[in-house]
């Protein structure tokens, strides 16, 4: 068969970027048992924030600072309710969903269908990024570059620092982890701030590298594919990247079968995402011994750090 | 140094209960102020348009209703479910089914099947609606998948397989190419109330699938606080273990707030496309599954709860049109309100179970441990 494979790499690892950088963020978030359900609202605050910043003239810079702010300050509100006033985090994080659907249509009605003016450029690395096949990952864009350290020093952070040590335990057992002083409440709320930082930044990828316009619900689900994604990855950074490449080359496969001749509905090719996500979660919730395992024991639990 | 400290109650507050929610209502009325002025609005004017112009008419009432309608039973079936512990978020997409359903009804059968065709599309939008529940209810109970991810997925592909349908096989071929089914026949839509001679409601869109919602508040309060499966419901959802422990199965638990939750959602689709909407079309997508997790939650998860939040939840929706119209602001407006509003109710809970003590830290070991 005369077709090229890089091109589906390349749109396999496009759709995989930002699912990999919003999926470790949450990841850290809930490894300090913290379950943060408002990703998808995050996202499309940390998309609309960037979006403005460059249709306003900011650089690519200031975009993504904008981006990170927002989902800083998303995720902000989330900690207050959900961590210091003990609300149920599945609704606290639905309602963020809610309120950061909401905002991000209402503020950005006047900048439906506008182009951005500038926008993140791949960065070829001469010769590696001419390669067949795996080119692609040589010649992503700047946030492509970073959702690969990312997950390095994430990896890094998790297992390899004491921080990271003292994150985790907080995440299985929070009044352990008090008794040996460690601060529950700051390390969750830094770990939920880093989270939605993460989000905004996935937000912006969305806005300013992929359709690089603003339209309505622009991140389309991917909030809620990401978190499927972490526990596809069962709590660990390495196979959230495998995860996210398994995605995107599931949204690529549409291209494949259309640029080959095979007509599908492109309805059909659009669920494909969103199917893929349901039969992953049920493969992997097969194994509950291994999924409870894995799975930070204090997550979703309000933790009370009085009396 | 001055501070606050939260001191654990022995038992939940009964006036805090009902206190939360006015409590989350004025502060999102005085958000809404401020983000009204820092729009350039005056805020009273404003405040006028979104709260009390929508139903200061017979008409604006009859709006209200309309929407209150689809949101109540939406919102009855998901207090059920959200009792149970079992989080269905995905009841847009099962509404999205109650209303695929009936539209296949109404399509192909409107002509021959005379009266018996809205009964019909009736029971197939709530069996739509469950069936697209019960996908979600294997993967729960069955497969230990988790239920608020993959309902939501499925409302995703839902809407997907609206688009398909009206898009293609279902499309009106005199239709221009546009995105929707033919019109429904009067045999498929629900009779106008106004057609009944009560003259206030000349005029109205008001129609008979109310007495849909009407009788489902009562059966929801009667299944859920009188029955014994409503009981193990919520035992089920308040202790888990305690239930284990009794012999409740949980999977029969999931199987029933879902089925419950989607045969509500569903029969609320068939209240659209057979009410206001009168066809299937691609830009049907009310988010009223939504807006019934905001309502389910402000009743308290109470049946007799529901009716009065899904008529505030309304009031937003309407509040956001009328100032889209009169202020040309956007009508999204109304979903910031319902974040908000659903934020702050969830922020407020906390004074259900704990107190809040100003405290300073130098004389805090003089202050005795009052619980």
């Amino acid at each position: 068969m005369n077709f090229s494979v890089t091109p589906l790499v390349a749109s396999a690892l496009a759709a995989a970027i930002p699912l990999v950088i919003a999926a470790l963020g949450e990841l850290v978030t809930e490894r300090s048992g913290v379950l943060n359900l408002g990703l998808e609202g995050l996202m499309l605050m940390g998309a609309l924030a960037s979006f403005v910043a460059v249709a306003h003239g900011g650089g690519l810079a200031v975009s993504l600072l904008c981006g990170v702010l927002a989902g800083v300050a998303g995720a902000l509100v989330f900690a207050v309710i959900a961590i210091t006033l003990q609300g149920n985090q599945v609704a606290t994080g639905l309602s963020l969903t809610i309120l950061g659907t909401g905002v991000s249509a209402f503020a950005g009605r006047q900048y439906v269908g506008f182009r951005a003016p500038t926008a993140f450029s791949d960065w070829p690395i001469p010769v590696l990024g001419k390669l067949p096949i795996v080119g692609p990952f040589f010649s992503m864009n700047a946030l492509g570059y970073f959702a690969v350290v990312a997950l390095f020093l994430i990896s890094a952070f998790l297992y390899r620092t004491r921080s990271g040590l003292e994150l985790r335990s907080v995440g299985e057992s929070p009044s352990v982890a008090r008794s040996l002083g460690l601060h529950v409440t700051r390390t969750r709320y830094l770990a939920t701030l880093f989270g939605g930082g993460m989000a905004g930044l996935a937000g912006c990828y969305y806005a300013v590298a992929q359709f690089k316009m603003w339209q309505d619900g622009l991140t389309s689900g991917n909030g809620w594919i990401a978190l499927a994604l972490v526990v596809f990855a069962s709590w660990r950074p390495p196979r959230v990247a495998l995860g996210a490449l398994l995605f995107g080359g599931v949204s690529a496969l549409g291209l494949w079968l259309q640029t080959v001749g095979i007509p599908v509905s492109t309805f059909a090719l659009a669920s494909l995402p969103y199917l893929a996500t349901v039969v992953v979660l049920v493969t992997i919730s097969a194994d509950q011994q291994a999924l409870r395992r894995y799975a930070p024991a204090s997550l979703g639990k309000p933790f009370f750090d009085g009396d | 140094m001055m501070g606050f400290e939260l001191k654990r109650r022995a038992a939940p507050s009964r006036l805090m209960k009902v206190l939360c929610p006015v409590q989350a209502i004025a502060l999102t009325i005085l958000i809404g102020l401020g983000i009204f002025a820092a729009l350039g609005q005056d805020p009273l004017r404003a405040f006028y348009h979104f709260f009390i112009a929508p139903v200061s008419t017979a008409n604006g009432v009859s709006e209200l209703l309309l929407k209150a309608s689809p949101l109540c039973l939406i919102g009855l079936g998901l207090a059920i479910s959200y009792r149970a512990n079992v989080w269905n978020i995905g009841a847009e997409g099962q509404m999205y089914l109650g209303g695929i359903f009936a539209t296949g009804i109404a399509i192909h059968f409107q002509q021959s099947w005379g009266a018996a065709t809205l009964p019909a599309m009736v029971i197939a939008g709530a069996v739509g609606g469950m069936l697209w529940a019960s996908l979600t209810a294997v993967c729960r109970a069955q497969l230990h998948a988790n239920e608020i991810l993959v309902s939501l997925m499925l409302t995703y592909v839902a809407n997907l397989l609206i688009k398909y349908l009206v898009f293609g096989p279902w499309q009106d071929p005199n239709a221009n190419n546009f995105p929707l089914t033919v019109n429904f026949d009067d045999n498929a839509l629900f009779p106008l109330l106004a057609s009944f001679g009560w003259d206030w409601l000349e005029g109205t869109r008001l129609n008979v699938s109310i007495f849909i919602t009407l009788v489902a508040i009562p059966l929801a309060w009667f299944f859920a606080e009188r029955t014994f499966p409503g009981f193990q419901l919520m035992v089920g959802g308040l202790a888990p273990a305690a239930a284990r422990y009794a012999g409740y199965s949980d999977k029969r638990a999931v199987w029933i707030a879902m089925l419950i939750g989607g045969a509500a959602a569903g029969l609320a689709g068939v209240s659209e496309v057979a009410g206001p909407i009168g066809q299937l079309n691609d830009r049907w997508a009310p988010q009223y599954g939504f807006t019934a997790i905001i309502v389910a939650t402000l009743a308290r998860l109470h049946p007799l709860g529901v009716p009065l939040a899904a008529l505030l939840m309304a009031l937003l929706y309407l509040g956001g049109e009328t100032v889209q119209i009169e202020l040309q602001l956007p009508q999204a407006i109304s979903f910031v309100f319902q974040g908000l509003l659903l934020m702050f109710l969830l922020g407020s809970e906390v004074l259900v179970h704990y107190r809040i003590r100003r405290t300073r830290t130098a004389a805090r070991a003089s202050v005795p441990a009052a619980v």
